[in-house]
């Protein structure tokens, strides 16, 4: 006997339904069954994740995934996603893991600012007709420039990175995501001018065409890393931590370490990969500063060096820290982020509002004269141009999005990420289900929505009387709170609409 | 009503200057008409003019020029620049009746030398010196409002039309080689005089037409550095911006224009390699100190001025050459007012500095 209460009934219009057998083929949770002998086809609403494979797949639109109809004695402290819970437990003895980001429901503060528009005293500006710039550099900056008495620079640049528009794809490893996935986000990145992060799993051989476009992360398991993965990249990201799962660390189980991701990780086919919860050289600040230096190093300071934290209570002063002890650049994730395989409680518990984080850390970097010293890319999670806009505004250089990618390639949020049975070829190493995703298709899907936003960018911008988004930065006078309180206001450095 | 500072007021204008090239002295009566055939640009809440070369008998001497609301403001100011100044010579600015200026505060003028004992101790030189004490007064005794204090030169303001506080001040009896012009049309009522323009720091003064909706980002950038803006106007962030860039960080007025209304990332990527490196280094590191919104400004300082217009000219501004004297103003009217058949005479380019230094 199962506990549990099916989450979603599936319903199949059986008028419309001609017993193609697409949805059993096509669905991995195995929700869909066809009766050997008589071809009828069942649905097991148990095992449902509403992922809408089935239902995107059917030539006849026959399926409905609806919410379960049937329903536990309604309570609100006792919901039915804690009684499922507590059933999985009782059954299983384990740690609760899920995919994908916080689904509960905390304030989400982008949902709660709005922003300016120019009216009489200064113009808008019409991104149609005049230049509109949404390029940003992204890379420590220097205090001041000088030149000699001929003119000619003699401040020597850090390196810097172009960025055609602010927003860059986020890390997702290969072995996390399927590398189809990976080359559509790297593809795209390379159309539009920007970035690709390739997460703590190294770059994988069919990657190389688009190393001038990726960020190698270096994270606590070291997987992948070596030094011609380095010189690779045009940023080499620390993760110290991520938005999804601040404090701990990282687990890809051996059945995903097939030939392929055990090249790119360097480590033996079917081993698991863990990632330490911290990185066992780094107990201290002065040893974050050593990674950071051994890296410059390493690749004789060609490359910025980024630190990856997790938004959590601290992290203005850990940020302070952080661009004292050498890095180019900081990325602060909000307990938003997503994830390819987190513990529930963790996910849903550990952490804060990337918006409080990043307005905290802007402010204290400025009043330590720091700021500029730094970039600061914020993360975790954006989920349309205006919560750029706002970011930006808040004081990040620019954004990182993933899960926004990943919708934009098919995913719809089921968060199964952790059960590698991902339908849409995102989430999964089943060559199966790898071959759906199909790079070409999905990279054209996700700059288009880059190329979107960037459009959308614009037109705020320009409504704001503001034609680069070197003046949005940092700009809090563009936002207003509504609804929040005192305190929050002063968080954010806001005023209150109508102020 | 809060005043300037404790809430941001955007703000129209007329802006005007005239400049004699050989350095040669003019009376203010010039400059007032000019800037008053723009009336219709102002609304009585805000004028007041910079004039350089004003006092050559004490061209050494900080010249402070200090709004008093009352006593005990004025008895706390002299306290404090009599313990960080040599105060060479005093006295109230003259004035006199006009209608139109009404409420006048107390206004004195200081000619002071930095006290040489506190200014050594302090490490500083004598501008950073004299910049952090005005900032200190007007930051920390209520009432008390310096707001003027280069050297041989000083701005004259008030709540009021500009051709009223012209004759309030009595300009046509003061001769300057540099003289600029402030009409104010502010979209709320402050009656402050502080609040009016020019805007000064040391040597530098400015005058603005315009909305800048790069405000906050260029204030907290300008903070990074030790600056305070106080009063939450366009004009104090611009001023504060090029005291950074040049007085501060050595770069040439134009380079600092250059930085306020950067190039176009398109003109700079077209640019031969050295100049596409050094403006992307510029941009790339000065982002914080662009300028957006329409803005026309002149910037005043000892032997010259430079006019500037937003990158997309969303703001008039004309310019003139007549023999040895050049004119700006918002309008063209008001500088053939004055010069009814200029040599020369052309608008200035959006984002294309025109800098002008007196021979020598």
């Amino acid at each position: 006997m199962n506990f549990l209460n099916p989450e979603f009934q599936i319903i199949r219009d059986k008028d419309r339904c001609i017993k193609c057998g697409a949805c059993v083929r096509q669905c991995s949770y195995e929700v869909h069954v066809s009766d050997k002998d008589t071809g009828e086809l069942y649905t097991n609403d148990i095992n449902c994740v509403a992922c809408h494979r089935c239902t995107s797949i059917c030539p006849t639109r026959t399926l409905t995934v609806k919410k379960n109809e049937s329903v536990y004695r309604e309570s609100a402290n006792w919901t039915s996603d804690y009684i499922n819970q507590i059933f999985r437990q009782a059954e299983t003895g384990g740690v609760l893991l899920s995919g994908m980001s916080n689904p509960q429901p905390y304030p989400i503060y982008w949902d709660k600012i709005l922003l300016n528009a120019s009216q009489v005293t200064n113009p808008s500006i019409d991104p149609l007709r005049e230049p509109m710039e949404t390029r940003t550099y992204i890379g420590a900056k220097p205090d001041k420039i000088e030149f000699d008495s001929n003119g000619k620079l003699k401040t020597k640049m850090p390196p810097q990175v172009k960025l055609e528009m602010p927003i860059m794809f986020s890390a997702m490893s290969f072995g996390s995501i399927s590398l189809n996935a990976q080359k559509s986000l790297a593809a795209a990145a390379q159309q539009c001018g920007t970035l690709f992060n390739t997460g703590e799993g190294g770059l994988h051989e069919e990657l190389m065409p688009y190393k001038d476009c990726a960020i190698v992360q270096v994270a606590s398991g070291r997987f992948g890393v070596s030094k011609e993965y380095l010189d690779m990249g045009r940023i080499i990201e620390i993760k110290i931590g991520q938005g999804a799962k601040p404090g701990i660390g990282g687990h890809l189980p051996g059945e995903k370490i097939n030939e392929d991701v055990s090249k790119t990780r360097m480590i033996p086919i079917g081993t698991d990969a863990i990632s330490p919860a911290p990185h066992h050289d780094i107990y201290s600040i002065e040893d974050l500063r050593q990674l950071v230096y051994s890296l410059k190093e390493a690749t004789n300071y060609q490359k910025p060096v980024s630190v990856k934290i997790a938004a959590v209570h601290n992290s203005a002063a850990i940020a302070s820290g952080i661009a004292r002890a050498g890095a180019d650049i900081i990325v602060l994730d909000g307990f938003r982020g997503g994830t390819g395989a987190a513990p529930v409680r963790i996910r849903d518990n550990v952490g804060i509002p990337i918006e409080l984080a990043l307005a905290a850390v802007d402010e204290r970097l400025r009043s330590e004269s720091l700021r500029s010293k730094v970039s600061l890319i914020a993360a975790g999670s954006f989920r349309n141009s205006a919560d750029v806009v706002k970011g930006i505004a808040l004081g990040a250089d620019a954004v990182y999005i993933a899960s926004a990618a990943l919708i934009a390639m098919g995913c719809h949020m089921c968060r199964q990420c952790h059960t590698g049975k991902c339908n849409w070829g995102i989430a999964t190493q089943r060559s199966d289900l790898v071959k759906r995703l199909n790079p070409e298709i999905m990279s054209q899907r996700a700059a288009n929505l880059l190329t979107a936003w960037n459009h959308e960018i614009k037109e705020m911008l320009g409504g704001m009387g503001i034609n680069s988004i070197d003046s949005l930065r940092g700009n809090r006078l563009m936002l207003r709170g509504i609804g929040l309180s005192q305190k929050e206001l002063d968080i954010l450095g806001i005023k209150h609409a109508g102020e | 009503m809060l005043k300037e500072g404790q809430v941001r007021i955007p703000s129209g204008c007329a802006i005007a200057a005239i400049m004699d090239k050989q350095a040669k002295p003019f009376s203010g009566s010039e400059i007032i008409k000019s800037i008053a055939l723009m009336r219709d640009r102002s609304n009585g809440l805000g004028g007041g003019f910079a004039a350089y070369g004003i006092y050559p008998e004490y061209k050494e001497c900080f010249a402070l020029h200090i709004f008093y609301d009352n006593n005990q403001a004025k008895t706390l100011a002299e306290e404090f620049l009599n313990n960080h100044f040599d105060i060479k010579m005093c006295g109230v600015i003259p004035t006199k009746p006009t209608a139109g200026i009404k409420n006048s505060p107390k206004i004195w003028r200081y000619f002071a030398l930095p006290n040489k004992i506190r200014l050594n101790s302090s490490g500083k030189n004598e501008d950073e010196y004299t910049a952090r004490c005005v900032i200190r007064i007007n930051s920390s005794i209520p009432g008390a409002y310096v707001f003027s204090s280069g050297k041989n030169m000083g701005a004259f303001k008030a709540v009021g039309f500009p051709e009223e506080v012209g004759e309030f001040y009595m300009l046509d009896e003061y001769k300057a080689y540099l003289w600029t012009a402030h009409g104010r049309f502010p979209t709320n009522t402050p009656g402050w005089w502080g609040g009016a323009h020019p805007f000064t720091l040391l040597n530098w003064s400015i005058v603005h037409n315009g909305e800048i909706s790069s405000y906050d980002a260029n204030r907290r950038y300008v903070e990074m550095f030790g600056y305070k803006c106080n009063l939450q106007t366009d004009t104090e962030v611009i001023t504060y911006l090029f005291d950074l860039l040049v007085r501060k960080q050595g770069l040439s007025l134009e380079t600092a224009a250059k930085v306020l209304t950067a190039p176009d990332w398109d003109i700079i990527d077209a640019m031969e390699q050295e100049e596409k490196e050094k403006y992307t280094a510029l941009r790339a590191t000065y982002s914080g100190a662009l300028i957006n919104g329409p803005f026309s400004i002149i910037l005043g300082f000892d032997g010259g001025l430079v006019a500037l217009n937003d990158r997309l000219k969303l703001r008039a501004l004309m310019a003139a050459e007549d023999k040895e004297k050049i004119y700006f103003a918002s309008e063209e009217s008001a500088i053939r007012v004055v010069c009814p058949n200029p040599d020369t005479l052309w608008s200035v380019e959006g984002g294309t500095p025109v800098v002008a230094k007196v021979r020598g």
